[in-house]
Order: C-alpha cells, then structure tokens, then sequence
C-alpha cells in the first residue's frame, strides 16, 4: 500500500527495485542482509557437519569436571581438584588484576609523557619524544618479553640470598628481595586481627574492610570541610587553610585503627629452596604489567598532546592575563577542555591493554587465556567451546569498560545548551 | 539473484568437497606426502640439524611409514608443533599421522577421538635439577618453582603428586621446550619435569651437563606413541602395523644391511611373511608385498632406530631399560604378522 502511495502514477515493477532510485538502496540492503544471514548460516552448517564428523558433540559439560592443575597466582581459593570453570574464573580475575594495574601505569605514565612532551625545556621534550617514537613502534609483545629476560637474566637467584657471605641482598632495609623469579614484597599483617567473613563467594578479611571503612568516613569529612572552606570563601573572600585539616582528617583515625589491630608488615624470608612470606610479584606479571604500561603509555602520551594541542593558544593567554599561574592554568583551563578530545581514545587504549593481557601467554601469565583458552583446551579437546566462551567473556570486559568509559566522557564532554 | 545462486552453488560446492574426501591412505597417495607432525625440537625424538633435515626416533618411524605406502622415506612433510597445537592439528586434517611423544591416556583416546598405532617409547615423568641445589629426592623439593611445558599430561602428574605428597610449588607454564630450558638454565626455577627421555635429551644438549641430575623418583607410566584420527580404520592399521613392524624386525633378526638378502627368501616362515615373500598380508593393508621391506631398509629396525637416535652411544646416551624387546626384559612385545 505504502508503495502504491509513494508512486500514485506508476504502477509497481519488479525491476523497479534496481532501476529507482527510490527502491534501489533498500533493495541493496535486503540482499546484503541475506547474503549475510546465508554465510553465518552456512559457517554454522558446516561447523556442525565437521564436528559431527569428527564425532565431537557440542557441550559445556566439561566446565564442571575437575581441572587438575595449578595456577599461580590465584586471587581466589583454588587447588588442582577444582573445577575448569573456577580455573576459568581465577584466570579471568588474573587478567582483570593486571589490566587494570597496567591501565592505570600507562595513564600516569602517559599523561606526564603527553604534557612533558610540550614542555619548553628542550632536553624534557625531547625525552618524551623519543620514549614515544620507540615505545609506540615497536610491538608490545617485544617489550613484555624484553622485560621477562631481564628479570630472569639479570635478577638473582634465591640461592644468591644464602649463605654467609650472599652475593645479593635484600633493598629497602632488607624488606623486598628482587630475585630473578619475581620480587618480594612485605604485606600488611594484623596481630590483633578480627579475622575474616566465610561467604559462598569466598573469604572477606574484616581488617581490610575496617581500613577501608575509615578511609570512606575521612573521604566524606574532608569533602565537607572542603565544602565549608568554600561556603567562607564565597562569603569573606578570603580561603581558610584547609590542608592541616585534611591530613589530620585522613591520618588521625587511620592511625588509631591500624594501632588498635595491631597492624605491622610481614617481610618475606628465605626459607628452604625459595623465599616465603610476603607477596611475589611473579616474573611473568611483572614483564606484562610493565610492558603494556610502557607500550600502551606511549599512545596515551600523543592521545594528551593532541587534546591540548587541540586548545587554542588564546586560552592560555586568556588564562596567564587573569593571573593564574601556568600549573592552574593547564589544571583550571586546558585540561577540562583537552579531557573531552583525550577520552573517547583513551577508551580505545584501555580496551587495547585488557585484551593485550592476553600476551601473557608469550611469558607464562596464567591469565584468562592460558587457562580456560591454554590449559583446560588441551586436557579436554573442548577447542571451539572454550573458544567461543573466551570470546564472549572478552566481549563482556570490553563493553563493560566502555560503557563505564563513556559514561565518564558523557561527564567531561562540552555542555551545550 | 545471480550472485545469491553462485553463492550457494559455491557453498553446496564446498560442502560437498569436505564430505567426498575419501580415507587418509588415499589423501597421502593422492599428495605423494606424508604430513607428519612432530615437536619443534627434543634432540633424540625429533630435531631439525643444521642444514634442516629432521632426525629423531619419532621422525623415522613417520619415514618407515611414509617408505611403506609411498615408497619414499623422505617423501614426508614434516610440520612442528607445540604441546598446545598438535591435537588440534590432526583433528583437523592438517596432519596426517602425530609422531611426537604423545603419551597414550584414556581421555585422548576415548574423549579427544584418536587412535594410539602401539607404543614406540615406554616413559615416565621425573624431576631434573642443577646438582648445587642439593636435592637428593623429589620429596626435596618443597617449595620450589617448577618450569613445566604447558598443555602435557606433566602437568596433571606433578599437580597430583604434590598434592598427594603434601607439598607446595608454584609452576611456571612455558609454551615450548626450548623456552624451558632457556628458564632452566637462567635459575628462573629450581626444577624442569618432563618425560624421563626428554630430560635426558634435554640435559644432553646442555653445555655441562654433569652439573645436572634427574631425580631417581618417577611419578607416571608415560606410554609414548603415534597417534592418527579415530575412525580411519585402514590408516590405523598402516600407523600400527608399520610400527609394528619395526619391532617385528628387531626380534626376527632383520636389520636395514641384510633386508635385502633376507627378503629374497629364508627358511623362516615368519620373516617371509614380514617381508613379503608369503601369504599377502601386504596387500590386505591395502599397499604392495614389500611394504614392510622397505621401512625396515629405510630406517632399520627398532633396536638401530633406537641406538641411532637415543642410545647410549649418543650423547643422550639412554639405555634400553623397558623399551627392550620382551625377550630381553623389556616390554616391547610385537604383534605377530599372520
């Protein structure tokens, strides 16, 4: 009917279709949809017909038959009697701990790279010049794997620790040992503890979440003495000092708990073949932390230059002609406005290090990849199931970071009204 | 339209191609190769040398194949692969027979759907330490970093034994062998386990390999063979009875010097049976009568395969042990060609 309406004079011809231009891009659409809809149903066929050759069936069974084998570090509860989907889960979480770690270095490592690189001092810039030129054009892959031969290569071994007269010793007053497995760390330790909270989730150490209750409590006060410094302000003009009162706001309560439960740092110690205590930092984390942070900082860097570049010259004229001074300036005036262009990249490049963790396999990183996507493939044949699980689980990780990411640039971005 | 029809008439094509591919046996003669697939490099079972040719036990057993439906020992492709990719790879078609130390467990057998031709390496997993770590025992070794190559039954084992003996380890997963010894060699960790031969192997290509002791503990049964698709039961038959074979040859007395002589007739039934001068067995299988004369001329019998590559005259000098014929305390036992 609709066609009838739209061409009262003419009637409707098949070959209409091609030759209108009123018909034809739709018509285009349609066959594009179709061919489409007729490969992705001929992948389908064809991946059933071969597994059915092949005699395999298409089943997640396998996930909750036992995994049978360890995985270090695991952020949760996990031995080798678990199941394939908990050793799914405690590589997925392993994944997220150095995405997220790595994130954040290459933001820090990048926005000072980027705002460096367009400073006045010559020797500065052109530093910055050259970590990008070479960071950003040379593979990540290389990177991680020139920061895992170094550890191993150049670092220690335990036994180096030994004796009465080693040949290394620990740095920071005998508190981290870097050894060439990976570097010891001391960790908090309670002696008053209040020990933890079993859930069907796993365990919750009530010390932590005391810490970070107070850390909470002192965040809202000091946002309500910001507040009242700002009321006076407005009021007289004139800006109480409120500086002291942050830090005691932060440091007072914190003190008093942390001395209540009795908080001190348990360093690690060489005991029999390897050092123990403490928290190491494997090799394997640290070459892909590194790595990507230094890899994926580089693009950051030109991301911040450009987005400041970006700002016309005037503002900062504008911003100097006010009085302020040039670090308030790039803080009040520039940043704002560059956050806006810098943004929706930056999301790119977070998503680029979540799914570049999946490099670790190059260095033995038990992330989401070796275990469901390594390991657990080869004891169980299961190739396309945990295949297509892994994707679908990145897919998850990805848009949940954008979403999040856009989110925050929806709050940066230009008001227009 | 046009294109709609062309694309199912490709399709339909296509799919009618996967399905007319007739048995294996037929694919190799077709191609006049044999894709053999086999590790990227353990000295003794399969490595390139330096001008690129392959050696190994594991490499001559796929030319014995290869000699007796092709008639070329070195009509064979060799594809290396890692302990990751080799089943994906013959599930897939895109080797024919894998000839890689491949330990014969159930759940490959039964739940990847393959078929184990015998066994052509009797193994079992153990420890190898440097000697200044001072371990005398596995049972010495709690706490220490364990370099394993992921993707293998050696990491279920040393899960397991772990656990069974209550002890702790944290396990670095490296992709490939060379990796391995690389970490090894550097201290990243205190302790490499693998199958016995590939230590041994191993620690031959080191440049001292005195300071180096595998440990007397060995925690599995690894029975190492080659393994083809499951279902192609007339290329079974050629992976096993080449294998076969092989053996069969060792304990008859036939060697790659006197085949020749030997196959021109004896007063031995058994041998003229073998080489095919009696009854068809050879065309049973589908192939000639002198199949498996020309796979013993080839690479020898088990017993020269074996003292070429692994023996102890080779630098990975390891002795016959259990891979000895059954007549000599061992418990290589050939299935008798009648």
């Amino acid at each position: 009917m609709a066609m009838k309406s739209a061409a009262p004079r003419e009637p409707f011809h098949l070959s209409m279709l091609f030759n209108d231009t009123r018909y034809r891009a739709r018509s285009i659409q349609v066959i594009a949809f179709i061919l489409l809809v007729l490969a992705a149903a001929w992948l389908v066929d064809n991946t059933i017909h071969n597994l059915a050759a092949l005699g395999k069936n298409f089943s997640f069974g396998f996930l909750w038959s036992t995994a049978g084998y360890d995985i270090s570090p695991h952020a949760i509860e996990y031995s080798s009697t678990s199941t394939h989907a908990r050793a799914a889960v405690v590589g997925l979480l392993n994944t997220l701990i150095v995405a997220a770690m790595a994130c954040v270095t290459a933001t820090v490592l990048g926005v000072s790279a980027g705002v460096l690189r367009l400073s006045n001092n010559w020797i500065v810039a052109r530093l910055m010049t050259v970590y990008v030129e070479s960071f950003r054009n040379v593979p990540a892959l290389l990177w991680i794997v020139v920061v895992a031969a170094i550890m191993s290569q150049a670092m220690p071994t335990p036994s180096a620790f030994r004796g009465d007269n080693p040949t290394a010793s620990m740095i920071l007053w005998h508190s981290v040992a870097v050894t060439n497995r990976g570097i010891y760390l001391p960790v908090p330790d309670f002696s008053h503890s209040l020990g933890q909270l079993n859930s069907a989730f796993g365990a919750l150490d009530l010390n932590y979440a005391a810490v970070l209750c107070v850390l909470a409590i002192s965040v809202l006060a000091r946002r309500s003495l910001v507040e009242r410094a700002q009321r006076v302000q407005s009021a007289s003009g004139e800006r109480p000092a409120t500086w002291w009162k942050s830090l005691l706001v932060f440091a007072l309560p914190m003190i008093t708990l942390l001395y209540a439960l009795g908080f001190h740092l348990e360093y690690p110690a060489l005991k029999g073949l390897n050092f123990s205590g403490g928290l190491l930092l494997r090799n394997s984390f640290i070459a892909l932390w590194i790595g990507l942070s230094v890899y994926s900082g580089a693009f950051i860097a030109e991301n911040v230059r450009s987005g400041i570049l970006a700002i016309s010259r005037g503002q900062t004229e504008a911003a100097h002609a006010l009085g302020l001074s040039p670090r308030r300036t790039m803080r009040l005036v520039i940043l704002p406005q560059a956050l806006r262009i810098i943004v929706p990249p930056l999301i790119s490049q977070y998503l680029d290090i979540t799914k570049n963790t999946s490099l670790g396999l190059a260095v033995g990183y038990m992330d989401l990849r070796s275990t469901l996507g390594g390991i657990t493939i080869n004891q169980t044949g299961r190739e396309l199931e945990a295949m297509l699980l892994m994707m679908l689980i990145y897919v998850s990780i990805s848009l949940i970071i954008s979403g999040i990411m856009n989110v925050y640039n929806s709050r940066v971005r230009l008001q227009e009204r | 339209m046009k294109v709609t029809i062309a694309l199912a008439t490709i399709a339909a094509a296509t799919l009618t191609a996967g399905i007319a591919s007739a048995g294996t046996m037929a694919d190799v003669q077709a191609r006049g190769k044999l894709n053999c697939g086999v590790t990227g490099g353990q000295a003794g079972f399969s490595a390139p040398d330096a001008s690129g040719a392959w050696h190994g036990m594991d490499v001559d057993y796929c030319r014995a194949v290869a000699a007796a439906i092709l008639k070329d020992p070195n009509a064979v492709t060799f594809v290396p692969t890692t302990g990751q990719t080799r089943f994906t790879a013959l599930a897939s078609g895109e080797i024919d027979i894998l000839s890689r130390t491949t330990t014969w467990t159930f759940s490959r057998d039964v739940d990847l759907k393959f078929t184990f031709a015998g066994v052509n390496y009797y193994d079992g997993q153990a420890f190898m330490v440097p000697k200044s770590l001072g371990a005398k025992s596995a049972k010495d070794l709690n706490g220490a970093t364990v370099c394993i190559q992921t993707g293998t039954t050696t990491e279920l084992n040393l899960a397991e034994y772990f656990r069974k003996n209550n002890m702790k380890y944290d396990p670095v997963p490296v992709e490939n062998n060379g990796d391995v010894q690389q970490k090894y060699l550097a201290g990243a960790c205190d302790v490499i386990t693998s199958d016995g031969s590939d230590l041994a192997s191993t620690r031959s290509s080191f440049k001292d390999p005195q300071d180096h002791i595998i440990l007397p503990e060995v925690i599995s049964k690894e029975p190492l063979g080659p393994l083809v698709r499951q279902g192609d039961d007339q290329w079974a038959d050629v992976a096993r009875w080449t294998l076969n074979a092989l053996l069969a040859a060792e304990e008859l007395g036939i060697t790659s010097e006197n085949v020749e002589k030997l196959s021109a007739g004896t007063d031995n039934p058994e041998v003229n049976r073998l080489l095919g001068k009696e009854d068809k067995l050879g065309e049973m299988l589908g192939l000639d009568p002198a199949w498996a004369k020309r796979a013993i001329a080839a690479v020898g019998n088990y017993g020269e395969i074996f003292a070429r590559n692994v023996g102890d005259k080779t630098p990975i000098g390891l002795a016959r042990g259990q891979n000895a014929l059954w007549t000599q305390g061992g418990l290589m036992y050939p299935l008798p060609f009648r």
